[in-house]
């Protein structure tokens, strides 16, 4: 059944959607068996910390577009920590082909109480055509928040109104935190916006073409697509409202990670016939390999792909086995999106690492495209063996503090900000690496061992900072079980 | 002042969880939809403190709790949070959709509060207020909440010792510095002080003695008001306020001087002759840096900034722009408050800004929409070279009108702050460094 209906102004939250959850313990393989045989229930906390917010994430999806204003309907505070996107912009840039950035365009309606008793909208119109005449962007993003939800501000109907009005897209995004506790409902928020109003039919294809949804990571496709004879179409950081509305004349979408992408990749097959390469991103060996072969046969380019990947192979793997050896054994734990964090997970198994663990924030049983052989958990249990103590954590770091001490691994990989302070406080040397394409290819392996030693080996500064780092945690929940306050059931839809 | 805001320099009421976080073992509670402390730990930056960021204690609001509300979750939560973390002042605040489905927050906390614990709540829907005004309702708060339960009527005054309220923790990037700088002088002129937050107060225990200060000082044009006028009336405190930032030689000195008047008057017996002699002690020391450097202010020939642009709060832009003018010779041109200052003081605020200069009349605007402040500086055309001292919103500016530029206001992406400060006579110092360091930094 097709998870995208870009008919509906909203898209279903993942809990619903895909059946996600957000609290489990057990192994991964244990996680991945009792998705597949539809028992998969989750969990409620009864002692929880602050989670991310999924305007956020749909800010993350619209902001980096280059010529585009973000208006975000609410108090003041729900646009509290966007100005990082705006830095993002103006430092990343020069990676991606922007070398002038503009200042990014965010704005508040700046709710306040009385338009929470007699509603929003006049505030909301008024901010759309003040934007359009201070910024004169391509399009207008409207990202909900919590207040706008509840009292029930029609957004909907006064973007299209104001649309009408100013003659460019104003896009109603619907992404208000309470609606999911898994803030990457965000991304796909984002996304239906994109793909309900910006993605035009195609009218021919760029037979070059590839569409990678990712963040703002270094340029690395356009060496590798380069020796492929094929072209990236990045979405939707950096990218134009222009090109992404012919984002469908796309031979192929790629995700960078399928927690980001899921969406995006399946509407752009379903409603606009853009084949979605249905693998797991290329994070270690056998990952790399299966990627770009599914590449090749959806680019009609395999004999450059055998090409390509022996050249790689030629180059790198003595590089690979030498790492290797100097890390063999070393434990390690992972805290990610989701993901993102199986893909860490493959790259430490692929370095002959042995992870002991990881607090992954959320699982999505499947994606939206239905595909079980996209399930990337899945692929790094199948490559490689069973992840012990997987632990579905919504960032909450109660729970990783208490099982980093115990665990006490010789390093911590992170990929999201505030989750390396506890592994450095417990002396673990803690890693996190920004650049999602970082670890990518065979390279990548290179790149990620090569960082992991140097973690390992530069230990002075973590080991000084457990001797004097301030810990509010009490005694008590140190002692505990990591997962005592996980408990019962909630009514989240099996799948 | 409730029009759209771009480029926003504060936060919704919520934002004042980082007053929470800034006293010594406090913890934060929120009582709000998932993203609240995101966006809080976002705008601020680098702000975690002991247990605020990722620590804070959460309900996390889902659709469950819009419909049936969410008292019962936090009642579970507050009683978990004793389990694991260890603190000496709990601090519930609410959000948006709290206040929005009406829950009786009330009454959760007074369950504990009964019980002794040092629990309080406060109402931070983020459409209430902003952070400028949050951070005197949540003081208010634990005075009322907290502290009251302390008072002893046996207990009497001490006339030396002042409570006081100035920088607004976080909010103020340099508040560690600024009240390390106010203790320090307090301490000078013979007063001793509660500065409440950061690590030279006494935490919880400080706050405890609230009651017995003498008088209450403010530093500020117009937040933090609240606090000052509610212990005015509660605890019969008269205060003492200063109605900007003192910065430098002739204000720090001023400030000083109005202050020890003040304190006297009230009981204090300060020895005028050690106040005093601290006060020259400190000037002269503060203008054997502005002697040696006047040369290179007069001389140096490959150019300096001449006029400043200034978008922060009313308390900065007062105290920075009479400072630039008259002790460093920079020319303020068009100043920004970028605060949201409720009407009711911004007449206060223009009138002293009528006294920064006795020459020229120097443009002062309120535009919490910084945007529109961007507009119109990038509209202006002023002869010489510029600098902005602004947020980090405004380094694109710079760059566009070829100005220099000093980050000095949140938020602040590109400039690492920790402890220090520009208020008094070392921070007016400080400033001077921060901004001819950038000028200087140009020439490769």
């Amino acid at each position: 059944m097709s998870k995208v209906n870009l008919e509906r102004s909203e898209v279903e939250v993942r809990e619903r959607r895909l059946g996600s959850i957000t609290g489990f313990e057990g192994s991964a393989k244990e996680l991945i068996d009792s998705a597949r045989c539809g028992s998969l229930k989750d969990k409620s906390r009864s002692f929880s910390q602050c989670l991310g917010c999924s305007t956020s994430n749909a800010a993350c999806t619209v902001i980096l577009i280059q010529d585009a204003a973000v208006i975000s309907h609410g108090p003041v505070g729900c646009g509290g920590c966007l100005h990082e996107f705006a830095f993002t912009y103006r430092v990343n840039g020069v990676h991606r082909g922007v070398d002038n950035p503009t200042q990014r365009r965010i704005f508040s309606t700046n709710m306040k109480e009385e338009d929470t008793i007699y509603g929003g909208s006049e505030k909301l119109f008024k901010t759309i055509y003040e934007v359009e005449r201070r910024v004169k962007p391509k399009a207008i993003f409207i990202v909900t928040t919590c207040a706008s939800g509840i009292i029930g501000d029609d957004v909907e109907s006064i973007a299209e109104e104001a649309e009408d009005e100013i003659g460019i897209p104003v896009v109603a995004i619907f992404c208000e935190g309470f609606r999911s506790k898994i803030w990457t409902s965000g991304f796909d928020a984002g996304y239906h916006g994109i793909a309900r109003k910006l993605i035009k039919k195609a009218t021919k294809k760029q037979t070059d073409l590839v569409n990678i949804i990712n963040f703002w990571g270094t340029d690395i496709f356009a060496d590798w697509f380069g020796r492929l004879g094929l072209r990236a179409n990045y979405l939707t950081p950096y990218a134009t409202i222009d090109q992404i509305a012919h984002s469908s004349e796309a031979i192929a979408t790629i995700q960078i990670c399928s927690t980001l992408g899921s969406y995006l990749g399946a509407a752009l097959e379903q409603e606009y016939d853009v084949p979605e390469i249905r693998v797991s991103p290329p994070y270690g060996i056998a990952q790399t390999d299966r990627w770009f072969r599914e590449l090749g046969k959806i680019a009609n380019r395999e004999k450059e792909v055998e090409i390509f990947l022996a050249e790689e192979r030629e180059r790198w793997l003595p590089q690979i086995e030498e790492l290797r050896k100097q890390l063999a054994g070393k434990t390690a734990y992972v805290t990610a999106g989701a993901s993102h964090g199986h893909s860490l997970l493959a790259l430490l198994k692929e370095l002959g690492m042995n992870p002991q663990g990881a607090a992954i924030f959320h699982h999505d049983p499947i994606y939206d495209n239905g595909a079980v052989e996209s399930d990337s958990l899945q692929n790094v249990v199948n490559d490689y063996g069973d992840i012990p103590n997987y632990n579905v954590c919504n960032k909450q770091e109660y729970e990783l503090v208490n099982v980093l001490n115990r665990i006490r691994p010789d390093v911590l990989l992170a990929r999201h900000g505030g989750m390396t302070l506890w592994g450095a406080k417990f002396g673990i040397p803690s890693l996190l690496i920004g650049d999602e394409h970082f670890g990518m290819g065979y390279q990548g392996i290179v790149q990620y061992g090569e960082r992991i030693l140097e973690t390992i080996e530069n230990d002075e500064f973590v080991k000084n900072l457990e001797k004097h780092a301030i810990n509010p945690y009490t005694k008590w929940w140190l002692d505990q079980d990591p997962y005592a306050f996980l408990g019962g059931d909630t009514n989240v839809r099996t799948y | 002042m409730s029009g759209l805001i771009e480029q926003q320099r504060f936060m919704c009421a919520i934002g004042g969880m980082q007053t929470v976080v800034a006293i010594p073992r406090a913890v934060p509670i929120l009582h709000s939809g998932p993203g609240c402390g995101t966006m809080v730990s976002g705008f601020f930056e680098r702000a975690t403190g002991y247990s605020g960021g990722s620590t804070a204690p959460c309900t996390n609001f889902s659709e469950s709790e819009v419909v049936f509300g969410g008292a019962e979750k936090l009642q579970r939560l507050i009683e978990n949070t004793y389990k694991v973390l260890d603190t000496d002042l709990q601090v519930v605040l609410t959000g948006c959709t709290s206040a929005i489905v009406g829950d009786d927050v009330g009454s959760v906390v007074s369950t504990f509060a009964d019980e002794g614990k040092p629990i309080v709540y406060v109402e931070t829907a983020g459409f209430k207020s902003t952070n400028y005004e949050a951070h005197s309702t949540i003081v208010n708060a634990i005075i009322d909440q907290y502290v009251d339960k302390f008072i002893d009527a046996a207990d009497e005054k001490d006339p030396k010792l002042v409570n006081l309220f100035a920088s607004i923790p976080y909010q103020d990037p340099f508040w560690k510095g600024n009240l390390e700088e106010y203790k320090r002088l307090l301490e000078g002129i013979g007063l001793k002080v509660n500065i409440l937050f950061g690590p030279y107060s006494g935490g919880v225990d400080e706050w405890r003695s609230i009651p017995k200060a003498g008088f209450n000082i403010l530093i500020s044009p117009w937040y933090g008001t609240e606090i000052v006028t509610h212990l005015e009336a509660k605890y019969n405190q008269p205060f003492f306020q200063f109605p900007y930032i003192p910065i430098g030689g002739n204000e720090t000195t001023r400030f000083l001087e109005d202050l020890i008047i003040f304190a006297n008057d009230h009981g204090a017996e300060l020895s005028m002759e050690q106040a005093k002699h601290f006060i020259k002690t400190e000037e002269l020391a503060f203008y054997e840096e502005i002697d040696n450097l006047a040369t290179f202010l007069l001389e140096f020939r490959y150019g300096l900034p001449s006029f400043v642009h200034i978008l922060h709060d009313a308390g900065y832009v007062l105290g920075i722009s009479k400072f630039l003018l008259h002790e460093v010779g920079i020319i303020p041109k068009e100043l920004f408050i970028t605060d949201d200052t409720p009407e009711e003081y911004q007449e206060l605020i223009t009138s002293l800004g009528l006294k920064i200069s006795e020459k020229r009349a120097i443009p002062i605007l309120f535009k919490a929409d910084a945007g529109e402040a961007q507009e119109i500086i990038k509209k202006t055309d002023h002869r010489g070279r510029g600098l902005i001292i602004g947020s980090g919103w405004d380094k694109e500016l710079a760059k566009d009108k070829n100005y220099d530029f000093l980050s000095a206001a949140l938020p602040s992406p590109y400039r690492m702050i920790l402890t220090s400060g520009y208020a008094g006579y070392k921070g007016g110092l400080r400033l001077i460094e921060d901004i001819y360091n950038k000028a200087l930094d140009t020439y490769r």
